[in-house]
């Protein structure tokens, strides 16, 4: 089956500093796929090189780019805008400032459809409803000529959830959709978000730092760190196995309540994300690996553990069948 | 209990509003011709004056004709060009803000030299050369104005775009496909629409200033149109003797441009607390 992502050695540059190296993922049709990493290691760049939406002194590079089996390296600007919204839609982080405060909810989200279909006020109105009673919006017809500033941030982002499958589009990319909601409203969207894939057969590429969302949510996970994929498999896999000492120390700074008592330090990994420039070679997370050596100043080797299992790491082929 | 602010604005746009309303409907309650003289009724002074006469509220002019009409038809030549003048620049100054807040790099480089070479010409005495080369006329005081008040719009326009271009819902907006002009029409310029509101408010009074200045030194609208400039510039030969011919159209004049610029600054502060998040 044709994956509805299928994204090859992508790269990002901002001049010197590589934002993202070598990420290759595919996000098949009614699936789920992560990126898990944090702060700073390249996730919200790739979603938007995707969409090919980067800043202007961004260069983008990528053996491929597919959407449906089609490249969209190859597209022009005036195709990108048709795909974009319509046949591939995302949400972000912010529900509060996502939407444009001079508009009502309604004209906001009948623009999104009139923009890429030709349909009456009507008709797009009718889509509109349907879709805010589709993710939970009550009362949705007062809703419709509210305007952004009168409603919660968990209502706000259900309207964004519902605008974006205005166009019914194949794709949906949500770059962090619960980081700024509470836990309780959190766990709601992200349930809205998996019975949307159900019901209408969408890929949903996810990005995250939370594993708990990715436990909770995902089909497949792509760990990022320092801008390339690291380790990626299927989320039962990889959460049974990480094989990455990153993957590991991620999994293990979770707080999991009754295990960790009052007063104990939570768990972390010491250091930050290094910026990555021309001519850097080895693994980047050597300088805050516990098991870092010598040989991971060298080209990092790709594994393959199991069907889907790959992690790019020295020490890793111990656990598995190596190549 | 309201502000100070919250007062000063309900007055100045009482003021303002009352203007509009006697400019358009004025002139015709009073019973006068602003054009008709009478040298038999020359400089009458006003009803409240020693031989005032009621035929007369604000009295005549150094040609008979009655002063309260004239007035009120030089209310309607001011807003006229205060309006005009500013739908001109607002035109110009916007759009070029916008594209340069916009896109950044070479197009601001441009725009911000345009702003600048503006700021460098002398207003009053470019529009007195246009003037003074073509001949004064309504049109010319208007285009001349327009074309050189635009500077507060386009750098309230760009400053105002750069704060927004990359907000949250303008990266939704890309993402949803927007192409860069729906961007610019309906991501950027409703929300900064408030801040250019109060620039026009401004503009129009300085722009009736302006005239007022022009027609003053007989460079603005021609004579026998009664703008509030000219009839200050025509009454100013008898202000020793009959001193409220100036008072009257200076009074209005000042009245006006306060009431605007109260409207104004009332926006502002309205508007203050909660532009761009």
């Amino acid at each position: 089956m044709t994956p509805i992502l299928d994204v090859r050695n992508l790269a990002v540059r901002f001049g010197p500093t590589l934002a993202v190296r070598n990420a290759s993922f595919t996000v098949q049709k009614g699936e789920t796929h992560c990126i898990v990493g944090e702060s700073g290691c390249g996730k919200s760049v790739t979603a938007l090189a995707i969409m090919n939406l980067l800043a202007r002194n961004a260069r983008r590079d990528a053996q491929a780019i597919r959407f449906n089996g089609q490249d969209m390296l190859a597209y022009s600007d005036r195709q990108m805008e048709d795909v974009r919204g319509n046949r591939m839609a995302m949400i972000f982080q912010e529900p509060m400032t996502s939407l444009n405060p001079s508009f009502t909810i309604g004209s906001q989200m009948i623009e999104v459809l009139r923009r890429h279909h030709a349909t009456t006020r009507h008709e797009a109105e009718q889509r509109a409803i349907a879709l805010m009673q589709r993710v939970g919006i009550t009362a949705p017809h007062m809703r419709l000529g509210q305007y952004p500033h009168q409603l919660s941030g968990g209502l706000r982002q259900r309207v964004m959830i519902a605008m974006a499958l205005m166009c019914d589009p194949e794709l949906l990319i949500a770059d962090e959709p619960t980081t700024a909601l509470d836990v309780t409203v959190q766990a709601q969207i992200l349930r809205l978000l998996a019975e949307l894939k159900q019901e209408l057969g969408l890929g949903i590429l996810l990005i995250t730092h939370d594993l708990g969302i990715v436990a909770r949510v995902a089909d497949h996970v792509s760990v990022m760190y320092a801008g390339e994929v690291i380790e990626s498999g299927r989320t039962a896999q990889l959460f049974a196995n990480p094989a990455h000492p990153y993957t590991r120390g991620l999994i293990d700074c979770v707080p999991v309540p009754g295990k960790i008592r009052p007063g104990e330090a939570l768990g972390s990994i010491p250091g930050t994300v290094p910026v990555m420039k021309d001519g850097f070679s080895g693994c980047a997370f050597r300088f805050r690996c516990p098991q870092a050596s010598e040989v991971c100043t060298q080209a990092v080797p790709r594994h393959a553990l199991g069907s889907d299992h790959i992690v790019h790491c020295h020490l890793a082929p111990s656990q598995g069948a190596g190549q | 209990m309201p502000r100070l602010t919250q007062i000063s604005f309900v007055i100045g746009l009482t003021i303002v509003g009352l203007v509009f309303v006697a400019a358009v409907i004025g002139p015709w309650l009073t019973g006068h011709d602003a054009f008709a003289q009478n040298l038999n009724a020359r400089l009458i002074p006003p009803v409240w004056m020693e031989g005032g006469s009621s035929l007369h509220w604000l009295g005549t002019d150094q040609l008979g004709r009655d002063y309260l009409t004239r007035l009120l038809y030089g209310a309607r030549i001011s807003l006229f060009i205060g309006v005009l003048t500013v739908i001109t620049s607002g035109l110009i100054g916007t759009s070029l803000g916008v594209l340069g807040g916009f896109y950044g790099g070479r197009i601001d480089d441009a725009v911000l030299f345009l702003i600048t070479c503006r700021l460098s010409i002398p207003v009053v005495l470019v529009a007195l050369a246009v003037v003074g080369l073509i001949g004064s006329s309504l049109t010319l005081v208007v285009s001349t104005l327009g074309l050189l008040l635009w500077d507060r719009f386009a750098v309230v326009a760009r400053a105002t775009t750069m704060q927004i271009r990359s907000l949250d819902y303008v990266n939704a907006a890309w993402c949803s496909g927007c192409s860069p002009l729906d961007i610019m029409r309906h991501e950027i310029l409703p929300n900064i629409s408030s801040h250019l509101l109060v620039v026009c408010t401004l503009e129009i009074a300085l722009a009736i200033l302006l005239e007022a200045s022009l027609s003053f030194l007989g460079l603005g609208v021609p004579p026998p149109l009664p703008s509030w400039g000219l009839m200050i510039a025509e009454g100013k030969d008898y202000m020793f003797f009959s001193a409220w011919v100036i008072m009257i159209p200076g009074l209005a004049l000042f009245t006006l441009v306060l009431g605007m610029n109260m409207v104004g600054d009332g926006l502002r502060r309205a508007f203050g607390t909660q532009v761009i998040k």
